[in-house]
């Protein structure tokens, strides 16, 4: 009933299916990222979307065409330097990320004033989805998807052991890249609806939830997609019948699916 | 015929030299363990002979078509994480990533080789079970069974008994040389315990950031510097 409701507002549509696809993607590239110790990453990422996302809407640009490239340079720089560099990863990240939200800031204030445009850049917004845009996160969405998939075997052989994968001829920098960049498309997509500050929860929530049950890493990945869906759908479905907004409410239910699934966990492994 | 040489091999790292002038050869078929102590130069020797890292001065010469990406490389254990999700299974079956090629998935035949390594290393029955909750003998065969997909060749052990219980350390120096025997596999074995070295391998590389000595066993044992090593207990 509700739910037909629902589905009969064009914009919900949209929402609902760019929502699926974003959540999909970052909870497959969530279970990388959580392994490899990169959580962070998808958080760092997401400041430099509201900077970019703040820039793009001053010089009235498209929003995506700009906060794309600029995050998946900002990807790619990241993870240099947390490789190279003498700064090292988590420090690299805070200092890129607190500098691109003040970059942010500066220049929305300059605009348009501190409106409620912050506020949606922030923790998200439904409305904030033109046709366009919702075409746009599609296709990027399925490439996503479709890269994951293709390179499954190499993902894992670089999430698990790194040097072994190296010394066997893998150029694990190209696919240390190849997630980073993924990742960085998926943020961007995402940020919107969920929100700069919340997007970092839908990477790192459905895989820690999936590993309190699932101890291979096939089972993780396809639990972690479920329940990141199944999360998303509830989190909207909350948001519109309790008129809460739709980033907290997803994150919400995200946390009840974390308590649920380490109950069972502990259940299952008896710990 | 040669597998593999050292000519005159220095490795170094931001200039400083690190390893110098390691200069030997190994025939298909020989075990050779690479002895010596912390910091002496073994870890670097290992990352040279993987191609991971290229000498300062000298070469390393593959023989009898072997590459470098080809070697069944057994890393010493690292903090892996705890909680790591990854059943025996998905382990060994990622040694068959080199022979994937451009190929994007394993094919039957990837299959079939892991699920006979598994079986030659006794943990078939382990298949399905996640790698974290094994013990540390049945991890060092399951990362043995992921060597031996990645290679017909050469295997390369970084300490592979380090940390196992008296039991299961017999258990895999009996598995590796029975690797070695029967399939002849060359196999280049680094280890602290130069008593169990010299008992298994036919050739020993004893390192001190230069070349302290190279040849058999037989010699090996002969040396002062393994009358030093080896202590009181001379055989």
């Amino acid at each position: 009933m509700m739910l037909a409701e629902m589905l009969s507002y064009p914009f919900l549509v949209r929402a609902l299916v760019v929502g699926v696809l974003v959540s999909l993607c970052s909870s497959l590239l969530g279970v990388s990222l959580v392994l490899k110790r990169y959580s962070m990453i998808g958080d760092g990422l997401s400041h430099v979307g509201f900077g970019a996302l703040a820039v793009a809407t001053a010089f009235n640009v498209a929003p995506l065409a700009v906060a794309v490239p600029v995050v998946v340079v900002s990807a790619v720089l990241l993870l240099r330097l947390s490789q190279n560099s003498r700064i090292k990863g988590d420090a690299a990240i805070a200092m890129i990320s607190s500098g691109a939200l003040a970059v942010g800031v500066i220049v929305i204030s300059l605009t348009t004033g501190m409106n409620t445009d912050v506020s949606n850049y922030m923790f998200g917004s439904i409305l904030s989805l033109s046709t366009a845009d919702a075409r746009f996160s599609a296709v990027l969405s399925a490439a996503v998807l479709a890269l994951f998939i293709l390179f499954y075997p190499r993902i894992f052989a670089v999430t698990f052991d790194e040097t072994f994968a190296r010394a066997t001829g893998t150029r694990t920098g190209v696919y240390n890249m190849l997630i980073a960049v993924l990742t960085a498309v998926t943020v961007v997509l995402g940020m919107r609806m969920m929100g700069a500050l919340l997007i970092s929860s839908l990477i790192i929530f459905p895989p820690l939830s999936a590993m309190r049950v699932c101890r291979t890493f096939k089972s993780v990945v396809i639990c972690s997609a479920v329940d990141s869906v199944a999360c998303f759908a509830a989190g909207m479905l909350c948001s519109y019948a309790l008129e809460l907004p739709t980033g907290p409410a997803v994150v919400a239910v995200n946390m009840l699916a974390f308590g649920a699934f380490a109950l069972a966990g502990r259940l299952k492994h008896g710990k | 015929m040669a597998i593999l040489e050292c000519r005159d091999a220095t490795f170094a790292y931001d200039g400083e030299d690190v390893l110098e002038n390691v200069d030997f050869t190994l025939n298909a078929g020989d075990y050779l363990c690479v002895v010596g102590e912390n910091g002496s130069g073994k870890s670097t020797l290992i990352k040279g002979l993987l191609g991971l890292k290229a000498p300062r001065s000298g070469k390393i010469v593959m023989g009898e078509g072997l590459r470098s990406t080809e070697i069944g490389y057994l890393p010493q254990q690292t903090q892996l994480q705890k909680d790591f999700p990854a059943s025996v299974r998905e382990v060994v079956l990622s040694g068959r990533l080199n022979s994937l090629g451009r190929g994007l998935f394993y094919t039957r035949a990837d299959r079939a080789a892991a699920a006979a390594n598994m079986e030659r290393m006794g943990i078939d029955d382990l298949a399905g079970r996640c790698y974290q909750e094994l013990s540390g003998g049945q991890q060092q065969r399951v990362l043995l069974a992921r060597a031996m997909c990645a290679t017909k060749k050469l295997l390369l052990l970084d300490e592979p008994v380090t940390g196992l219980d008296p039991v299961a350390q017999n258990e895999m120096y009996n598995l590796i040389k029975l690797i070695n025997l029967c399939d002849g596999i060359t196999v280049i074995m680094v280890s602290h315990d130069i008593h169990e070295a010299v008992r298994y391998a036919t050739h020993i590389l004893h390192l001190g950031n230069r070349q302290l000595f190279f040849g058999t066993s037989a010699e090996y044992k002969q040396s002062d510097l393994a009358r030093r090593f080896l202590g009181g207990n001379r055989t």
